[in-house]
């Protein structure tokens, strides 16, 4: 067979998706200050991965419990997964859930949620197969978003008003203003909590504002929570918003995602809930996304959600969870305070209340692109060209080096 | 939908309220579909034939020994669960291609392939037919064995392509039609993508013998077709991995640049792990690169990267030679029970009286026995003897025991007279 002939020869290489590539970056440096604030995910504040204790009993349960085994779970997923997953979100008391309009499908991590509620979307959504109707993603967004959206058909992906670089907060003007202007029954993809990548969250007056647009102006509220319990370690409280939704009678997609306040990132274990009028529109709902499913993944993947779901349903199990991620929602807390009095200390020109002020595992320092340059090349400090870090990536051993790097940059840096 | 008109055949629900108002209630999965019918089914005598998963001579399942060892030594090791690259477990996916290609491959010493840890077999032909879908701009036709597994289709029409199909099981025979299959090969345009099962064809289980395979494989190349080779039941069909991935080797030995997709589900029984490979043959290590790279452009969006649970066991089985014997002694016996359960049955139907010929339920081979049962027959062998199948007629021979093998004698005998 001729080898010119054949269609791999033309496949361009692709670039690299940009946060792995720091990481990469980060592993192949020699310098043993290194830091990497780049990937989302926890740190110990020895700087090691940690397998949340909660995570280690349970699994010790699973492996000496003879009845389980690896059969395929349903095509929507575990059942009592997915219905704790979205109690998690919702809450025990729920109006949404005691009225029986909530359905859910237990998907691999947030990201397959996301996809499965685009796919669903685009099929289902505005008219049969509109591939028109605008996507809004925040301005600026976990990069994936576009992507999620744009590959299951969406022509118009484009970004709503969020961050104010000037101020380095909320751009609220511009956000309302965004949702007065879009089309009707446009679909907005909103953060739950802990915005990735600002960490910039509205305030509850602030959501409320944003809800009475949305409701008048006939616009799809699709929630992507990937942090609940990690911002503020509260899980209640990271879920404000989408339960004030639900209670002002939107129907909505949230997207969540276990992968951080379990710590399972790679088992995959997310979860779509759907909040709808009523159970027969759930139930159909329900029906199509399981045709999804099934040319995707068939049936997801069984372990997380079997932990997930002991652990939410066990309860001094669950009270452990609460406090293993209020454990981390706590040490992020920390690093956040000692960064910003460091660099107040240090008398680092600008302000850096934003620091304290932001939510989350991230933080949008302000840095620009030279300045980052330079921390990575000159300080061997890993962060994202848009000026990201990782709170995670810090510790009481190396917040010293990097609050003077900072300094350093800026000042030296414009 | 804004106006709101509650006409009578709704009145009181808030379809018209909704945004999902014009959502049509989806039919039944034709083969999950089953499994759930059979489950709120109450007879004692029930079967479930539907789904193919395997089951030991008690009907229960089987969790293999060297899985429950893998375990126990992936426990003891105490890893973090860090996200895995988008690609999967490089473990896994080393050796997965491995057990495919075998380990002397000239294509794994040249490293010109690219192998990706997919969510099982459907996850695999998912990516692969977006894969063609985007870059295999020459040919939007992709050719089905005529039967395929059901859900072939929606995969690759979701994906943008085009169904066809081949002639392939003859059901005058329940054999394999090779003239049919070679006519309809011979006519096929150039660059069509044809989807061929490795072994254990699914759902018929007539698989082409090895001398039919080479002048497929002849044909294919002189039509210059893009090979898709789904390979769900390595291990499954004859009880040897090397036998039953011959096709797969040879096709590549002849120089086809092949697209492979594989599952772990049925061979390692690690069904809702959700283990499976997607593995693109290339010109060269290059140009495997480039074609790694697109792959997990395709990836990111889908679920940003695979599980780990399943992978990691699989790799330990593969790559601990303890457990790897053990493995290969466990698929055996997994093969031959079911080669066993298609003697008894062809045996229990003669004893029956049953006067058809029933030899295909033992030259078939695998999980499946595509029995000849027409529509009507299964839908009475469903309501009256409480035997679950898919209407196509086909069985999988892992839910029959020596315990109900005879009442499905009976049942079949029945419906058939």
């Amino acid at each position: 067979m001729p080898a010119s002939r054949h269609f791999c020869q033309k496949v361009p290489q692709a670039t690299p998706v940009a946060v792995f590539k720091l990481s990469n970056d980060f592993k192949d440096d020699p310098n043993p200050m290194k830091v990497n604030l780049g990937v989302g995910a926890y740190r110990t504040d020895e700087g090691q991965p940690w397998v949340l204790p909660v995570v280690k009993k349970v699994e010790k349960l699973i492996v000496a419990d003879n009845r389980l085994n690896h059969e395929y779970l349903p095509i929507l997923g575990l059942p009592e997964f997915r219905s704790s997953a979205s109690k998690i979100a919702l809450g025990e008391d729920s109006p949404a859930i005691q009225e029986n309009r909530v359905g859910a499908v237990q998907c691999l991590g947030g990201t397959g949620a996301l996809k499965m509620g685009a796919e669903f979307l685009r099929r289902w959504y505005n008219g049969n197969d509109n591939m028109k109707t605008p996507v809004y993603v925040s301005a600026p967004t976990w990069e994936n978003h576009n992507s999620v959206f744009a590959n299951a058909g969406f022509k118009d992906v484009r970004p709503y008003k969020y961050w104010d670089a000037e101020k380095r907060g909320l751009d609220l003007a511009g956000f309302l203003g965004d949702l007065e202007t879009a089309p009707k029954h446009s679909i907005f993809v909103l953060h739950a909590c802990a915005h990735n990548p600002t960490g910039t969250d509205p305030t509850h007056v602030e959501w409320m504002q944003v809800a009475e647009v949305m409701e008048r102006r006939k616009l799809f509220v699709f929630f992507d929570s990937a942090y609940q319990g990690f911002a503020s370690g509260c899980l209640d409280k990271d879920a404000w918003a989408v339960r004030y939704f639900v209670t002002q009678g939107f129907e909505m997609f949230c997207a969540q995602s276990f992968s951080k306040n379990f710590g399972l990132y790679n088992e995959r274990v997310g979860n779509l809930t759907i909040v709808a009028r009523d159970a027969d529109n759930v139930r159909r709902v329900l029906s199509q996304m399981e045709k999804i499913v099934r040319v995707t993944w068939s049936n997801p993947p069984s372990q997380g959600a079997r932990l997930v779901a002991i652990t939410l349903n066990t309860a001094e199990l669950f009270a452990e969870w609460k406090d293993n991620v209020k454990t981390m929602a706590d040490r992020v807390l920390l690093m956040r305070a000692s960064l910003q009095a460091k660099l107040q200390a240090l008398g680092t020109p600008g302000t850096w209340d934003h620091i304290t002020q932001q939510i989350g595992m991230f933080s949008f320092t302000g840095l620009n692109p030279k300045q980052v340059e330079y921390m990575i090349k000159e300080r061997s400090i890993y962060l994202m060209a848009s000026g990201r870090i990782n709170m995670c990536g810090l510790t009481t051993k190396n917040i010293d080096y990097v609050a003077k790097s900072i300094h350093e940059t800026v000042v030296n840096v414009q | 939908c804004v106006l709101l008109v509650t006409s009578a055949a709704a009145p009181s629900s808030q379809r018209c309220l909704s945004w999902w108002g014009g959502v049509q209630m989806g039919p039944p999965d034709p083969i999950l579909g089953v499994s759930e019918a059979f489950k709120r089914d109450t007879s004692p005598k029930k079967m479930n034939l539907g789904v193919g998963a395997y089951r030991d001579d008690h009907g229960k399942p089987f969790v293999l020994d060297c899985v429950r060892k893998a375990e126990a030594l992936i426990a003891s090791k105490q890893l973090d669960k860090e996200y895995l690259a988008i690609g999967g477990l490089g473990d896994f996916t080393k050796s997965c291609a491995q057990l495919a290609l075998g380990a002397d491959s000239e294509v794994l010493k040249s490293g010109r392939n690219i192998t990706v840890q997919t969510i099982s077999g459907t996850g695999s032909l998912c990516i692969g037919a977006n894969f063609l879908s985007r870059f295999h701009s020459a040919s939007r036709d992709v050719y089905l064995p005529k039967p395929s597994w059901g859900n072939h289709t929606p995969i690759f029409r979701d994906a943008g392509m085009q169904l066809k199909a081949y002639r392939y099981y003859d059901p005058s025979t329940c054999g394999f039609d090779f003239n049919g299959a070679l006519d309809d090969i011979s006519k096929m345009p150039e660059k069509s993508v044809i989807m061929l099962h490795a072994c254990a064809h699914n759902p018929t289980g007539v698989d082409p013998k090895p001398e039919q395979w080479k002048e497929i494989a002849d044909l294919v190349k002189k039509r210059d077709l893009l090979v898709f080779f789904d390979m769900a039941y390595q291990g499954f069909a004859s009880g040897d991995i090397d036998r039953d991935a011959w096709a797969v080797r040879h096709f590549i030995e002849q120089g086809h640049k092949i697209v492979l997709s594989q599952s772990f589900a049925k061979n390692m029984g690690l069904y809702g792990e959700r283990v499976g490979g997607f593995t693109v043959v290339c010109n060269d290590a290059e140009e495997a690169k480039r074609v790694e790279s697109q792959l997990k452009i395709l990836i990111r969006p889908m679920y940003s990267n695979p599980p780990m649970n399943g992978a990691r066991i699989a790799a330990t089985i593969l790559n601990t030679p303890d457990l790897y014997k053990i493995w290969l002694e466990e698929v055996h016996g997994m093969a031959n029970r079911i080669i066993k359960m298609r003697e008894q049955l062809a045996a229990n139907l003669k004893n029956e009286g049953s006067t058809l010929d029933w030899q295909h339920v033992i030259d078939q081979i695998g999980m499946f026995c595509f029995t000849g049962l027409k529509p009507e027959q299964v839908e009475r062998l469903t309501k009256e003897f409480s035997v679950y199948m898919t209407k196509d007629g086909r069985i999988s021979m892992a839910g029959v025991t020596s315990s109900n093998v005879g009442y499905l004698a009976h049942g079949i005998h029945a419906v058939t007279k």
